[in-house]
């Protein structure tokens, strides 16, 4: 105790500790966590690079705040390793908990405190704090600092929770489900400031059932269900399917004859006319296919229209290997 | 165009200083229990009408200055319910939403987060006696010197004990249960734990058990300093030593933070 009671005096002291600065910030495998016959995480892996943005996505009770809360120190792991910046969790979450930004899953705040009062609390509790006002000016809070928490919108409540996650210039911050509650526009504003903590170098986890967040602002997406990582890898690896097969889609007049142009086609490639007028290039889409075709139609003096690289969305993705019935 | 500009979030992480975390968390929790309303009826405005309902309506006989022997037994009263039943209650609902996790995910070390809750019990404490004692004093009040200064010793000791236990109470169930216990035990204490009737005025079986408690080892020992000024008896100091000990140390293993 007597060590991590030890006051810090800047920021420099405590980044000493990291240990490798090209080691993981987040490292777990084979995490399992159970509440009572439950079990909440089965086996799951994990790891986050330095400086990326990680979103952990998948349906309600998949165990993304379970692993989020091991990470942070708040549960404790039932099997599996976890390391955080180097530290375990649980062992040594004071030391860790001065390194990192948390901001629960429905925030927390006393229901009477002002919003300013909040982040000059919590902004307290760390060495180097960004200064309160200014924050809550950047997160769009300017005319709340004297509000009380419970007299926010859920879209304010939600931005000062992110606040709080981020006034003790954390190098890693876990966000659970950042943006639920939050209208378009502060929707926009979360995913301008991960992109800008990602590129001031902040690691980032963040929790999201939004496909298009997830897409968006993660250099990595896993999928988790029934507490098991069910896909991993950056946005494109996911929606271009196995080894970037994709799609070429066009319009054109129906019923021409595709025979010269599958010979064009670099091998393995299909043309099909899957509908009237509307053609298929299956395979390994690149450039040069892509001016394959455009060469082809130019030969057969046809305008190919609504020409487009079909990709399956994270949706498609998400939904394939997660089911399509309603989780409650 | 974004909002935000590159290096404003660049990473410089650590702790603060402990004794700012302290004053801070003590200073916003004291401040919000303040702006209460329920928690300033429980902690200033029933101590207040009966101080003065009690010196002033003759329901109950007490020898004259009638305020001499109520004055000691309010202050007992108002340690009791912020220290106690103010302090459970707000544990209870803070766990509820979510602030006691908000704060334990911080740099704050969980000790601080108990010992800042109890130094704010202690700032509301500190207010509540200085306005009860003016107010008795304009009743005609006439404590001496030394009964004030054991007093303040003894509403620290009874700070810490009521606060403990408050903790303990307030750690450990869920927010609606915390409010039912913590007002039924304020109740209970009030009329039967020694603190509007005296040790010496209860049945003999009752009074046994209650010299034992917290609220009749505190409003004894009050009445006994602000009678005499002398130093207060060893017995109920240390069974407001045994409180503290024994409540911080359950707390310590039942709380939780949600």
């Amino acid at each position: 105790m007597s060590r991590i009671e030890t006051p810090v005096p800047d920021g420099l002291g405590c980044r000493a500790v990291t240990t490798h600065p090209d080691a993981p910030v987040v490292e777990v495998s084979g995490l399992v966590k159970r509440y009572g016959s439950t079990v909440a995480v089965n086996g799951l892996d994990l790891r986050v690079e330095r400086g990326t943005v990680l979103a952990l996505l998948g349906p309600n009770g998949a165990g993304k705040t379970t692993t989020v809360e091991v990470c942070e120190g708040f549960l404790r792991p039932d099997a599996g390793s976890v390391r955080v910046l180097g530290l375990d969790p649980v062992r040594e979450g004071a030391q860790l908990r001065a390194r990192i930004g948390v901001m629960p899953q429905g925030g927390g705040a006393y229901p009477g405190v002002r919003a300013g009062e909040m982040l000059r609390l919590v902004a307290s509790c760390a060495a180097n704090p960004l200064d309160p006002a200014w924050l809550l000016d950047v997160l769009g809070l300017a005319g709340a600092h004297r509000t009380p928490y419970k007299r926010l919108s859920g879209g304010q409540q939600q931005r000062l929770s992110l606040a709080c996650a981020l006034v003790g210039r954390p190098e890693l911050v876990f966000l659970d489900e950042p943006t639920a509650g939050m209208d378009p526009q502060a929707r926009r504003l979360v995913w301008e400031l991960v992109t800008a903590l990602r590129g001031d170098g902040v690691s980032v986890v963040l929790t999201t059932h939004l496909m298009d967040e997830a897409e968006t602002l993660a250099d990595q997406v896993v999928i988790v269900d029934h507490g098991r990582v069910v896909a991993g890898g950056s946005p494109q690896q996911l929606t271009c399917g196995s080894d970037g097969e994709q799609q070429l889609r066009f319009r054109a007049r129906s019923g021409l004859d595709t025979s010269l142009l599958v010979s064009a086609l670099p091998e393995g490639c299909t043309v099909d006319e899957v509908g009237p007028g509307s053609y298929l290039v299956g395979g390994r889409v690149d450039p040069q296919v892509i001016s394959t075709v455009t060469a082809w139609c130019a030969q057969q003096g046809v305008l190919a229209e609504e020409m487009r690289v079909a990709k399956r969305s994270l949706e498609d993705v998400f939904l394939e290997l997660t089911g399509r019935e309603l989780r409650s | 165009m974004s909002t935000f500009e590159p290096g404003m979030f660049v990473p410089a992480p650590g702790r603060g200083r402990l004794g700012r975390m302290l004053l801070v968390q003590a200073r916003t929790e004291a401040t919000l229990a303040l702006r209460h309303g329920e928690q300033v009826l429980l902690t200033l405005l029933i101590p207040l009408a009966l101080l003065v309902g009690m010196t002033l309506v003759h329901v109950v006989a007490l020898p004259e200055p009638r305020v001499n022997s109520v004055t000691p037994s309010v202050f007992a009263l108002a340690v009791m319910s912020s220290a106690f039943t103010g302090q459970a209650i707000a544990l209870g609902f803070d766990r509820r939403y979510g602030v006691v996790k908000r704060l334990a995910a911080t740099a704050i070390p969980r000790w601080l987060l108990v010992a800042g809750r109890l130094l704010a019990a202690l700032i509301v404490v500190v207010l509540q006696l200085v306005v009860l004692g003016a107010v008795a004093l304009a009743l005609g009040w006439s404590p001496t010197l030394g009964g004030i200064a054991w007093t303040a010793l003894l509403a620290l000791l009874g700070t810490l004990a009521f606060g403990a236990l408050g903790v303990l109470l307030g750690g450990s169930l869920r927010a609606e249960i915390v409010l039912a216990v913590a007002n039924i035990v304020w109740f209970a204490l009030l009329l039967a734990g020694g603190i509007v009737v005296p040790l010496s005025a209860l049945p003999s079986g009752l009074a046994a058990v209650v010299q034992f408690l917290p609220s009749g080892a505190l409003a004894e020992s009050l009445r006994a300093v602000l009678a005499t000024g002398a130093a207060p008896g060893v017995q109920p100091v240390l069974v407001l030593l045994f409180w503290c000990v024994a409540g911080a140390g359950l707390a310590a293993r039942t709380t939780r933070l949600t």
